[in-house]
């Protein structure tokens, strides 16, 4: 392997370790402030030992999200220092924006809410959870429209003299449809990972018998959350597909391992054979159902989607000779994975809810099983969905302007990513054994048994804290 | 506003946020580095880390802010120095990968269910702070010196290679911030704690603090002659560092916590203002070809780019210092390690929490 291919490989696995954190970061944030806020208005200490159990495995995963966030933001210019010169001038603004606009906030009201639980009125106490919260939101849309530029570029010019993208219209990068799109997609798998994660979670403490009360009420709302996102999910998501079709042809062909252009075209279910070469086998297909996804005709010349084959032909006289179609078989697989799975937190979430309905409790080992695997659904149906995302764009790092083997520092040697890579593997796989190991032990201690409310003016004068690191 | 005006604005912001990490991260690197040493018991121990609990990670998003920065005003700049600058740049990151989660880890378990958990954790506190601590100056140092750059189609690269950052005069930088930042940390622990933690914080800060200025005088003095580009302004702002340093320590050592610290942190600021006078016109200077030195100018991003990044930060930048302020005013209070319910037991374990009753 060279540098490049170690270069790819690296972003791969430290962006989608750590989007392992930031829909559980996003979602579960907003969640934790609804649990709180439903403390403030009702004074029912159910919603304050959910505020605080539900708070705790929402800390831990926001550390990992953070020190691995921190990665993201330097590797563009260590590994892809030409990109970053290309693209600088127009992906830089959004990413010192976030970190303006919503690093700060979220990790300035964080410190605030872990630690202010005794200095704090709850007023203000509550307001500093839900300024972390949408702190997140204010993240994820900075981000996404940094990346959204990457998948449809707007808003630009390429300057003559020095060959780079020059930002010509800020107001296009952040509101084009690609990344209002894209937002709202994104934050609403975060809320149906995290819902999932609601309801896995007290569904597994109900069935140990612990803080019944509380894990009910939070069942409840993790399900519901988890089935609302899910429609949403399902929208939104036919929002992306209908801009992707226009945008980038060649993925939504990938998605489906269309390979020749036709009217009435199916959507695939399942294949086999030769994904990857000029055609496929299909085995369970629903007649014009791709057609209508991406034109909203079933029949007629309207209809018509562009295959794998025309496209290559047209890239190719558009762009100049090359491979413009991604890795077929894996871009297929992934986007099915992230609809599949994703699909499955949802049908979890509604079982729940039936398990439990009218003060019932389950007692079976299987289901005990699914409320601890659970949540592992839609988290990995949401890494597909960005492999998908991303895989089906290549081979350009920025659709139609620049390759992704263009993009690589020219100075960066196998060894160097070779040893980062290396580095940057072993270390996450040692703090993900520590993180779980911390979730699991969180989990099996389940929510606080009493709580004692205490007066946040007294706690300022050297009384015990209530929390220490 | 003219494009010149605009590279300059955003020379000058660049410097103002390493000012806010050196102030800020500076002074958690330092606690980090001293606590193996000042923490003799759990106790204390937990005291050192949670003064800097509610704190760390907004100072570190100083760090991230001059990166995106950087990013977003001075891409060549960004793009030169990262690649260049990799495998130190990845000594950082792994160091404040193990440190952020020690922090938030350590105190999750107790010592009777895991007697290692918290010294392991401790040992990634240390190293974590003391890392970053040394590499900062390391960087800054090959910075402001020049490292070899050559044009490649027409960008400056990088041409050297770990080593070349590790010479002499580099190392004595990395010295010196680590020096600064550990005596920085000291101060900081000497304002905020109380007991024997704030004795033996004081007297540490004044036992590395002499250290240090005589090593920061001897770095100060080499970069003034060799790598000043604006002598007479450097020579100034090098006075006022010695002059704040010199304050930091007679206050550290009248036992004056507020203004031993008002002092060690104008420090920091002159530090960076210093280094950043040194280098202007450049922003990263070729040591071989002077062609591919980068400038404020050369390197700069489009006008109208810097123009909205410069509305963006300042909308925003007054209202982060005004929230991160008020952060420390809430937490102002000396924390003592008798505040330190069950030091022992792990927070993750406690069957009992704590929440406000006060209705306001």
């Amino acid at each position: 392997m060279n540098a490049l291919d170690l270069a790819r490989w690296q972003f791969g696995i430290t962006t989608v370790y750590h989007f392992l954190f930031v829909p559980l970061t996003i979602g579960t944030g907003m969640l934790v402030a609804i649990m709180q806020t439903a403390w403030y208005r009702t004074g029912d200490e159910k919603w304050l030992k959910a505020t605080k159990f539900f708070g705790k495995l929402f800390l831990i995963n926001f550390a990992m999200g953070v020190v691995t966030g921190i990665v993201q933001e330097f590797q563009f210019g260590m590994a892809w220092s030409d990109y970053s010169r290309f693209v600088g001038d127009i992906f830089g603004a959004p990413l010192a924006v976030e970190a303006l606009a919503s690093f700060f906030l979220e990790s300035t009201f964080l410190g605030l809410w872990i630690f202010g639980w005794d200095r704090l009125s709850r007023g203000l106490h509550l307001a500093t959870i839900w300024a972390a919260a949408i702190g997140t939101m204010i993240s994820a849309y900075f981000i996404l429209a940094a990346n959204s530029f990457m998948q449809h570029p707007v808003g630009y010019v390429i300057n003559p003299a020095t060959k780079r993208a020059e930002l010509t219209d800020f107001g296009a990068v952040l509101f084009q449809n690609t990344t209002v799109a894209t937002f709202a997609h994104v934050i609403a798998s975060a809320f149906l990972v995290s819902g999932v994660m609601l309801t896995g979670v007290s569904l597994w403490l109900i069935m140990k018998d612990k803080s019944v009360a509380a894990m009910r009420s939070t069942l409840k709302l993790g399900a519901i959350v988890a089935i609302v996102a899910g429609l949403l999910v399902m929208w939104t998501g036919d929002t992306q597909a209908k801009i992707m079709v226009k945008q980038q042809p060649m993925k939504m062909a990938a998605a489906e391992a269309l390979y020749q252009t036709q009217e009435n075209a199916p959507f695939s279910i399942l294949t086999i054979g030769d994904i990857s070469g000029q055609q496929a086998t299909p085995i369970l297909e629903i007649p014009g159902l791709l057609s209508f996804m991406a034109t909203c005709s079933w029949t007629g010349p309207e209809s018509t989607v562009q295959g794998i084959n025309d496209l290559q032909k047209s890239m190719s006289a558009k762009y100049g000779e090359g491979d413009y179609a991604p890795y077929v078989p894996l871009v297929y697989w992934a986007f099915r994975a992230m609809i599949g799975l994703g699909m499955l937190g949802v049908l979890f979430a509604i079982w729940a809810l039936w398990l439990v309905r009218k003060g019932r409790t389950p007692k079976s080992r299987t289901v005990a099983f699914a409320s601890a695997v659970a949540l592992l659904f839609p988290l990995i149906g949401i890494s597909a969905g960005w492999i998908f995302t991303e895989m089906g764009r290549q081979p350009w790092i920025v659709f139609g302007l620049m390759k992704t083997s263009a993009g690589v520092s020219p100075t960066l040697t196998t060894f160097q990513v070779g040893l980062s890579l290396v580095v940057f593997t072993l270390l996450y796989g040692a703090l993900a054994v520590v993180e779980v190991g911390l979730l699991f032990r969180a989990v099996k201690i389940g929510p606080p048994e009493t709580v004692e409310l205490i007066d946040a003016s007294e706690a300022n004068s050297g009384k015990p804290l209530t929390f220490s690191y | 506003m003219s494009h010149e005006t605009l590279a300059i604005i955003w020379f000058v912001l660049i410097a103002v946020l390493w000012c806010g990490y050196f102030v800020l991260e500076g002074f958690d690197f330092g606690v980090g580095i001293l606590l193996p040493f000042i923490g003799k018991n759990e106790a204390e121990r937990r005291t050192v880390v949670s003064t800097l609990g509610p704190v760390w990670d907004g100072n570190e998003v100083w760090l991230l802010t001059a990166g995106g920065a950087t990013f977003a005003a001075f891409s060549l700049w960004y793009a030169t120095l990262f690649s260049g600058f990799y495998l130190a740049l990845l000594l950082i990151l792994v160091a404040l990968i193990i440190r952020g989660v020690a922090f938030e880890f350590r105190s999750k378990r107790g010592t009777a269910s895991s007697p290692s958990w918290r010294r392991n954790w401790d040992i990634a506190i240390f190293i974590g702070s003391f890392v970053p601590a040394l590499l900062w100056g390391v960087a800054f140092a090959n910075i402001v010196a020049g490292v070899p750059l050559e044009l490649q189609n027409g960008n400056s690269e990088f041409t050297g290679n770990l080593f070349t950052l590790l010479n002499p005069y580099a190392l004595l930088g990395g010295l010196v911030t680590l020096g600064l930042f550990t005596t920085h940390g000291a101060v900081f622990l000497a304002l905020k704690t109380d007991g024997e933690i704030r004795t033996r914080a004081n007297a540490l800060a004044g036992q590395i603090g002499v250290v240090t200025a005589v090593l920061a005088v001897l770095f100060g003095v080499w970069t003034q002659l060799s790598h000043s580009n604006n002598a007479v302004a450097s020579a100034v702002v090098l006075a006022l560092v010695v002059i704040a340093w010199v304050g930091a320590l007679a206050a550290n050592r009248m036992g004056r916590e507020g203004w031993a610290f008002i002092a060690s942190a104008a420090t920091m600021v002159f530090v960076v203002v210093f280094l950043f006078v040194c280098l202007y016109p450049n922003v990263m200077p070729s040591s071989t070809n002077p062609d591919a030195t980068l400038t404020v100018q050369n390197a700069a991003n489009s006008q109208y780019t810097l123009t909205i990044m410069t509305w963006v930060a300042v909308i925003l930048t007054p209202v982060v210092l005004v929230y991160q302020a008020w952060t420390y005013w809430v937490f102002r209070k000396r924390l003592s390690p008798s505040q330190i319910p069950n030091p022992e037991e792990g927070s993750l374990d406690l069957p009992h929490e704590v929440g406000t009753s006060t209705t306001a």
